[in-house]
């Protein structure tokens, strides 16, 4: 039976008059949300989903809302909800799934992602960590690097060299990794704004029972390209107003303060108007063929413009309030839990922003995937393909 | 703000693009408007006649009930895009939509008559305001005397073309003034495909149309806002080709396209051709929608297009090397009119001015 949207509105009906929110304890109700196959519909049935179409998940989140149901703070388990489940989905076993998938969606266990390394960041498939079989068990040594929410979370999921003596993409296996192992030590790392979103991740000897492998062993990359296609798949979705995004502040300085205004800083502060609205209209167009079932390639340049405007908009921003540019809001070095623009000052803006062209993808790399994939033009020649990794120059 | 804009192309818009791009493709090669450009008739007539009566897209912007086709700015924008890609010297833009738009703004039977007649590509009309002037800007008049016009415009976009001029005069008005009752001189122009003119009266006979500043202002809002989708097609072009080229050409034993720092010049620029296609789009549909938000999509187009047209022929020019510098090759076909299109209908400066008071981002 193919659920459509009449049916999800019944059984969240349903579910809001076995569990009536206000009289709900918080966790019992996404529990039984997720048991009633209402937290991602397009999950199979058992798995707290329904296989309805993804299409229709706003239908049940409005129903939600409107009831004022507590949601599972999806921001705060982002990596759970957007990397490791749509990967313990399509490779995990029966078992794990039934382990995972429901106290990861509810957020009573944080994931976090152990892949890059300080010597694999662009080149991932390059990592070192090192994980070898012994008896039902991995023993992992190794360090990754960037890992938010590692300090906080239950589980992550890791991928590991278990071949040395293959290329690099064909000796990678894909694990979870109990973050709760004596082997784990995790350790903030501080960035330029004084804070330390991100972790360094050592490992000493972990166990992982070779029931927490996702995948064969030595299919990890293919596991991984998984998780990291889930990663891209969230734009599309906002629409921004005017002035939404970083140039909204600065506009609202230049009205406001027009003592801070220079011949210099208006001609710099209309161009940058201009590309935001324009990257904004681009970003809506998007959102526009997705809607209309004609995705184009355009996506792929959203996150090279905003990096990238982000940057400027922000730099501009610290020039433009002179002497309070010379200021910044605090450097202690804190441990935040989201990362949000919003409400921070231009200085944190200016700073934080540099990691946008970083993260994610390089812009130098994203330059190279629409070169490559959107305009066909020939691919970066290998020199590391057919050669052993413990062979490769590092 | 008010809704958002459609920014995709309809279904009858992609396939108005396809008989267009066809018409083109057989009627209107690079090699040919080459040759043509430097001969006394530089527009393509034959062309304008195939496009104007044989599709009928002379007439897109007029009503039905006034002899056009009732469509929108929507889909002249498609047909500016085609045009701009083929660089195709013919006054689509003069006189089906800027001598247009001036008509639509005018009541009465004279200015009925021609809107008609502009509709059915019988006739081409020229508005007499130098081209590089931006909406909302000063421009130039004629002195009005006992009924004749006397004075001398330069930079007439198309007038060698056209058979009627739209002439604004010192009494306010806007005249209609037969092509045979004035001299028209070509100037020597940057852009060869859409040459501009001096035309001079000589006590000049007229008709009355009415009142110059509205309508000269409406139609030059209009053209800047539609030049953005010829820039898009000039810009989408000039990508296309170099890509093209860029794939096939080899020099140190591989393709030159495969070269990281060739490889990135080309991505930003398909992402900047992006950002105007959406752009341009917007523009297009404020002014079909007659949106009050209208002057700040136009101001934003204009702003945005005409660099990034620039820049997609001058990186066209440089990436095909010597061969983009010779005269056969139709690279300078795309640079020249992309140079003279960052001008017309105003700089992307003065139109950053204009979008300084709409969204109340005053000078110091």
């Amino acid at each position: 039976m193919t659920v459509d949207a009449t049916e999800l509105i019944r059984r969240t009906r349903e579910l809001l008059a076995a569990k009536p929110p206000a009289d709900t304890d918080r966790l019992d109700f996404l529990r039984a949300r997720f048991d009633a196959g209402l937290a991602w519909v397009h999950y199979p049935e058992g798995l707290g989903g329904l296989g309805a179409p993804r299409a229709l998940q706003p239908v049940v989140d409005a129903e939600l809302a409107a009831a004022g149901a507590p949601d599972n703070d999806p921001r705060r388990i982002g990596i759970g909800l957007g990397m490791a489940a749509p990967t313990i989905l399509a490779f995990g076993t029966e078992e794990q799934k039934r382990r995972f998938l429901r106290p990861l969606w509810v957020g009573e266990e944080v994931w976090c992602q152990l892949f890059s390394e300080p010597g694999a960041g662009s080149d991932l498939a390059a990592l070192g960590t090192r994980a070898v079989r012994e008896g039902d068990d991995w023993a992992v040594n190794g360090q990754k690097v960037w890992t938010s929410s590692a300090h906080v979370a239950r589980w992550a999921i890791l991928i590991a060299r278990t071949d040395p003596d293959v290329p690099k993409h064909k000796g990678i296996t894909y694990f979870v990794c109990d973050m709760t192992d004596p082997g784990v030590e995790v350790r903030p790392l501080r960035q330029i704004t004084g804070e330390a979103e991100f972790n360094e991740v050592f490992l000493t000897g972990v166990r992982i029972p070779d029931a927490h492998r996702l995948g064969e062993i030595g299919d990890g990359w293919r596991v991984a390209q998984t998780t990291l296609n889930n990663e891209r798949v969230a734009i599309g979705g906002m629409r921004i107003p005017r002035e939404g995004g970083m140039i909204g502040p600065v506009a609202k300085a230049w009205r406001e303060r027009p003592e801070l205004r220079t011949h210099d800083l208006h001609q710099r502060l209309l161009r940058l108007w201009v590309e935001a609205e324009v990257a904004r209209l681009t970003g809506e167009r998007t959102r526009q063929q997705l809607v209309a079932g004609q995705p184009g390639p355009e996506g792929a340049g959203l996150k090279l413009s905003f990096a990238r405007l982000n940057q400027e908009i922000s730099g501009l921003e610290v020039e433009l309030l002179g002497e309070e540019g010379l200021l910044y809001e605090d450097w202690t070095m804190r441990r935040p839990e989201l990362v949000d623009f919003v409400g921070r000052d231009a200085g944190y803006r200016y700073l934080r922003s540099k990691g946008n062209s970083i993260e994610g993808g390089t812009s130098e790399v994203l330059l190279n995937i629409v070169a490559e994939r959107v305009l066909g033009l020939p691919s970066e020649p290998r020199t590391d393909k057919d050669v052993a990794w413990k062979d490769l120059a590092r | 703000m008010s809704t958002q804009p459609d920014l995709l192309y309809s279904e009858e818009e992609d396939a108005l693009r396809a008989a267009v791009r066809d018409l083109l493709t057989d009627h209107c090669d690079p090699a040919g408007v080459i040759t043509r450009m430097e001969t006394d008739a530089p527009h393509d007539l034959a062309l304008w006649k195939s496009l104007a009566e044989g599709m009928g897209l002379a007439g897109l912007l007029v009503p039905e009930e006034r002899g056009g086709q009732g469509a929108s700015h929507r889909e002249a924008a498609v047909v500016l895009e085609e045009l701009g890609r083929a660089v195709a010297p013919v006054p689509y833009l003069t006189s089906a939509v800027v001598a247009t738009e001036a008509l639509l703004a005018c009541t009465g039977d004279a200015a009925a008559e021609l809107l008609t007649a502009l509709a059915s590509g019988r006739r081409i009309g020229a508005l007499a305001v130098a081209l590089n002037v931006a909406p909302g800007g000063a421009y130039k008049v004629v002195l009005h005397e006992g009924g004749l016009l006397h004075g001398e415009l330069t930079a007439i976009a198309d007038a060698t073309a056209a058979d009627v001029l739209l002439v604004p005069a010192d009494d306010g008005g806007l005249y209609a003034v037969e092509a045979d009752a004035v001299t028209v001189t070509p100037q020597v122009s940057l852009d060869l495909t859409r040459p501009v003119a001096t035309v001079v009266f000589d006590g000049a006979s007229a008709r009355l149309l009415g009142d110059a500043e509205p309508a000269v202002r409406r139609a030059l809002r209009a053209g800047a806002g539609l030049l953005a989708s010829e820039q898009l097609g000039l810009a989408d072009r000039s990508l296309t080709e170099t890509v093209r080229y860029l794939k096939d050409r080899k020099q140190f034993n591989r393709p030159v396209g495969g070269f990281q720092a060739v490889k990135h010049r080309l991505a930003q620029l398909w992402l900047e051709v992006v950002g105007l296609r959406a752009a341009a789009r917007s523009a297009a549909d404020a002014l079909a929608t007659g949106s009050a938000d209208s002057g700040v999509a136009v101001a934003v187009a204009q702003s945005y297009a005409a660099p990034v047209a620039v820049r997609a022929a001058e990186e066209a020019l440089q990436l095909h090397g010597g061969i983009g510098m010779t005269w056969e090759h139709p690279a300078h076909l795309c640079l020249k009119r992309a140079k003279a299109d960052s001008i017309a209908y105003g700089t992307p400066g003065s139109h950053r001015a204009a979008l300084a008071e709409l969204i109340d981002l005053r000078t110091p």
